[in-house]
């Protein structure tokens, strides 16, 4: 029996029926996968909400924006900095990334309504803060009730003299947090690209779904700077709201977490003709590939060797280390089970650290993410798609602009893959495993059965591995460490893993239970 | 004591026949609070001789933390001690967590104390959410009275009451105690109405008759009996007082299908109403 047969083999009829599709051994066929669905309930899954989604990683980044939680006070408070998404501001860019602002809704409020405090919270926060925007994201009680946070929102606009957006993305919405990215990815196109008038330079690009974990994105941004690229903005990490409104002046958008942010790629595509690439910066293979690939997007034969120099100069710089490291972690295993593209973007990572990935899984992931974005016409909508609203968008002819001629466009799609992604199943080793929404008790039981040496997850399961003796590293958050993309990052990384492995401490600790009895007594009416 | 939820449809004089029927068993010597369980705040309008009353959510909004009973609890024509949960305007908030708010206040507040005979719920309208289930939900309400008429809507609603009485029946121990029939004097309206409590496996409690003297006295900001004691619709509000408190029959209601209530409207030749 495989691994993966052993773990189903322990679910109920109903459950194994269900979970059976949402986890694959890979295999040389096309595999489908089922994602992006509800969970059974009652299973202990790592998802997070849709409010999480929209305010908690999309919108919190976004460092000059004011950001109101309308709801009590639990959803602000864990979505404060929980993230680690960092930013820093400058004389002209505010940062309100150390504050937490919530209506703190109590009973009263959720039984008179609570639009009136709402507009004093947007009040307050325009008095003593001057934010450049205010964002307003309501939480699962405002649905209830109905305040009408987009009125409000309207109302304040006019009354303050500066954008207020309001982002009903009430936790309940959707199966996962994924339906909160879309939410907010579709307030941004409405409300913020599209209204400013940045002058940009040669080489413009945006940075869409990189999200500054650990200053990732601070390490992204000085590679392109050192090339010549122009950052128009950085979407959303260590973002401002005045930047992204010129987002559609870049000649190309770099598509980091494609989960969370390709709405906004493949609707600015088709608003302002700006074509969209993935990219990998995590790893040093991935993180060179996406600079070629970029360099030959633009074509410039400057440009291209001006690449090649800087991919030599850092090349270089960080060499040594990995080798070393190379020899610390050759034939370990990893497993991965992140969000919706580090389990992919780390596998290149891992495989030039000699590493083996032996299970990888999305939590809100969708098929495109597994299986390439070939899959998105067969992917069946359901009520639960369908209940997160999708915007239709068309071409505003005075701000279209297409960087590429028809020829070239067609080349390079096929050469870079412009507005394509394959997708994680592709690129793993057979009789490695897929594991949709990894729940509690499957991660228990694939640790378990596989023993990596290394799982690489979140806070929801860490201390069940660490406590395990198994390493675990959160890609989530990075624990307290990073960056790890780009040249130097892939040099953090691979020292933080090699530190933990060869520190197993937790390794060495056996729990009580597992040497003398919790509890003593005798058997009722047993003989003595 | 007993606690008692009256329900029915909107309009269908639910606060009046509850003032009314109170009344009577005031008289009879009975103490008895009233709760009015609608945002409107006019279940005691009668028993108080007007809206003198700051509702328990008002009070609560404004005064903070320090509420006291005294400030929310009026006692009014035969001492009977009315209480308004209140709510907020039409189309904001959420009046049902409103009705839950208050009804905890003021069991902490110590509002039902064991004097009291009787403590009856005024709730408005159909049981729309669970908020308006409240006073049957957590065996706060032992018994239920549907206030119906031989309208149509008013059938359709009592009947949707029932599947909110039968769902907490099992869990609360709520039962229905029978239906009230407001009368509204449409043709073979009686006989309609014991035919459509028959089929619930419950009762036909009481038949109130139409009279003008019900608005006189309500112009008046007074009950029927307190209004005029020797009229003879003050004595059909006896009638019902003295029903309700020999009522000896609980059920668990069995709500039927929409077809089954449409046929007995149908047999009982009311439809053109």
């Amino acid at each position: 029996m495989s691994s993966m047969e052993k773990v189903l083999d322990q679910y109920s009829s109903k459950v194994y029926k269900n979970r059976k599709q949402h986890i694959l051994e890979k295999a040389d066929e096309v595999q489908q996968i089922a994602a992006d669905v509800r969970t059974v309930p009652g299973i202990m899954t790592n998802r997070g909400c849709c409010y999480a989604g929209c305010k908690g990683v999309v919108l919190s980044p976004i460092k000059d924006a004011a950001v109101i939680t309308h709801g009590p006070i639990g959803c602000g408070f864990y979505t404060w900095g929980t993230r680690r998404h960092k930013a820093k501001g400058d004389e002209n860019t505010k940062n309100f990334l150390e504050y937490c602002f919530s209506t703190d809704m109590q009973e009263a409020d959720i039984v008179f309504g609570g639009e009136k405090k709402l507009r004093q919270a947007i009040k307050e926060v325009v008095e003593i803060f001057d934010p450049a925007t205010v964002v307003i994201c309501s939480t699962c009680p405002v649905g209830l009730i109905g305040d009408d946070i987009h009125a409000v929102a309207a109302e304040a606009e006019k009354l303050y003299g500066r954008k207020v957006m309001a982002y009903s993305c009430e936790g309940y919405k959707g199966v996962s947090q994924s339906g909160g990215h879309h939410i907010a990815s579709n307030g941004l196109i409405k409300h913020v690209i599209g209204t400013g008038d940045r002058v940009p330079k040669k080489y413009a690009v945006n940075v869409l779904g990189e999200y500054n974990i650990g200053g990732d994105g601070w390490e992204i941004s000085r590679i392109l700077k050192r090339i010549g690229y122009d950052i128009i903005c950085s979407l959303p990490g260590d973002g401002s709201y005045v930047e992204i409104k010129s987002a559609h002046v870049a000649d190309l958008n770099l598509v980091q977490c494609h989960r969370s942010i390709n709405y906004v790629a493949e609707m600015m595509k088709e608003q302002y003709g700006t074509a969209w690439l993935k990219v990998n910066f995590i790893g040093v293979k991935g993180t060179i590939e996406s600079l070629r690939n970029m360099a030959k997007f633009f074509g410039d034969e400057d440009l291209i060797a001006k690449t090649e120099e800087i991919i030599a100069d850092e090349l270089a710089a960080i060499m040594d280390d990995m080798e070393y490291y190379k020899t610390k972690l050759k034939g370990k295993t990893a497993a991965l089970f992140v969000g919706g593209s580090r389990s992919h973007h780390y596998q290149g990572l891992l495989k030039e650290l000699d590493m083996e990935t032996i299970l990888a899984g999305y939590e809100f992931g969708h098929r495109d993410d597994y299986e390439g974005r070939e899959v998105i016409p067969t992917i069946k909508q359901d009520g639960d798609s369908k209940s997160i609203e999708s915007i239709k968008v068309e071409k505003i002819p005075d701000k279209y602009k297409v960087y590429l001629s028809e020829d070239r466009y067609a080349k390079l799609k096929e050469e870079i893959g412009l507005e394509s992604y394959e997708g994680m199943i592709k690129e793993m080793e057979n009789g490695a495993i897929i594991v949709d929404d990894m729940n509690h008790f499957e991660t228990e039981e694939f640790l378990k059965l596989l023993k990596p040496d290394v799982f690489f997850s979140g806070i929801k399961d860490k201390y069940v591995a660490q406590k395990g003796g198994i390493l675990s590293r959160q890609l989530h958050s990075y624990d307290y460490s990073g960056p790890y993309a780009g040249f130097s990052g892939a040099v953090n990384f691979a020292r933080d893993v090699t530190m933990g492995i060869y520190t197993p401490a937790w390794g060495y600790v056996k729990a009580p239970w597992k040497t003398e009895p919790t509890l003593e007594g005798q058997v009722a009416g047993g003989e003595r | 004591m007993r606690q008692v939820a009256i329900y029915g449809k909107g309009g269908i004089g639910k606060s009046t026949t509850t003032q009314n029927l109170t009344a009577g068993l005031g008289e009879m010597g009975k103490n008895i609070m009233i709760v009015g369980c609608d945002p409107k705040a006019d279940s005691t309008r009668l028993i108080l001789g007007g809206l003198a009353q700051k509702s328990v959510l008002d009070t609560l909004r404004e005064e903070g933390e320090d509420v006291e009973l005294e400030n929310i609890l009026k006692r009014g024509a035969f001492n009977i001690r009315c209480v308004e949960s209140g709510g907020p305007e039409p189309g904001v908030g959420c009046a049902g967590r409103g009705i839950i708010t208050s009804i905890n206040m003021l069991e902490q507040l110590g509002a039902y104390t064991d004097d009291l005979d009787y403590v009856f719920y005024d709730v408005l309208g159909d049981v729309v959410c669970g908020g308006f289930a409240m006073p049957i939900r957590e065996g706060k309400a032992q018994e239920i009275y549907i206030v119906a008429s031989g309208e149509m809507m008013a059938l359709y609603a009592a009947n949707n009451i029932c599947k909110g009485v039968q769902k907490y029946a099992s869990t609360g121990g709520t039962r229905l105690g029978g239906i009230i029939c407001n009368s509204r004097k449409v043709d073979g309206e009686r006989e309609l109405l014991e035919a459509f409590a028959k089929e619930l496996g419950s009762q036909l409690i009481y038949f109130v008759p139409r009279d003008n003297m019900v608005q006189r006295a309500e112009i008046n900001k007074k009950t029927v009996i307190d209004f005029d004691p020797k009229a003879e619709q003050a004595d059909a509000y006896r009638g019902l007082a003295n029903a309700v408190d020999s009522n000896d029959m609980f059920v668990i209601p069995k709500p039927m299908p929409q077809e089954r209530l449409e046929s007995i409207l149908m047999e009982h030749g009311i439809l053109d109403i």
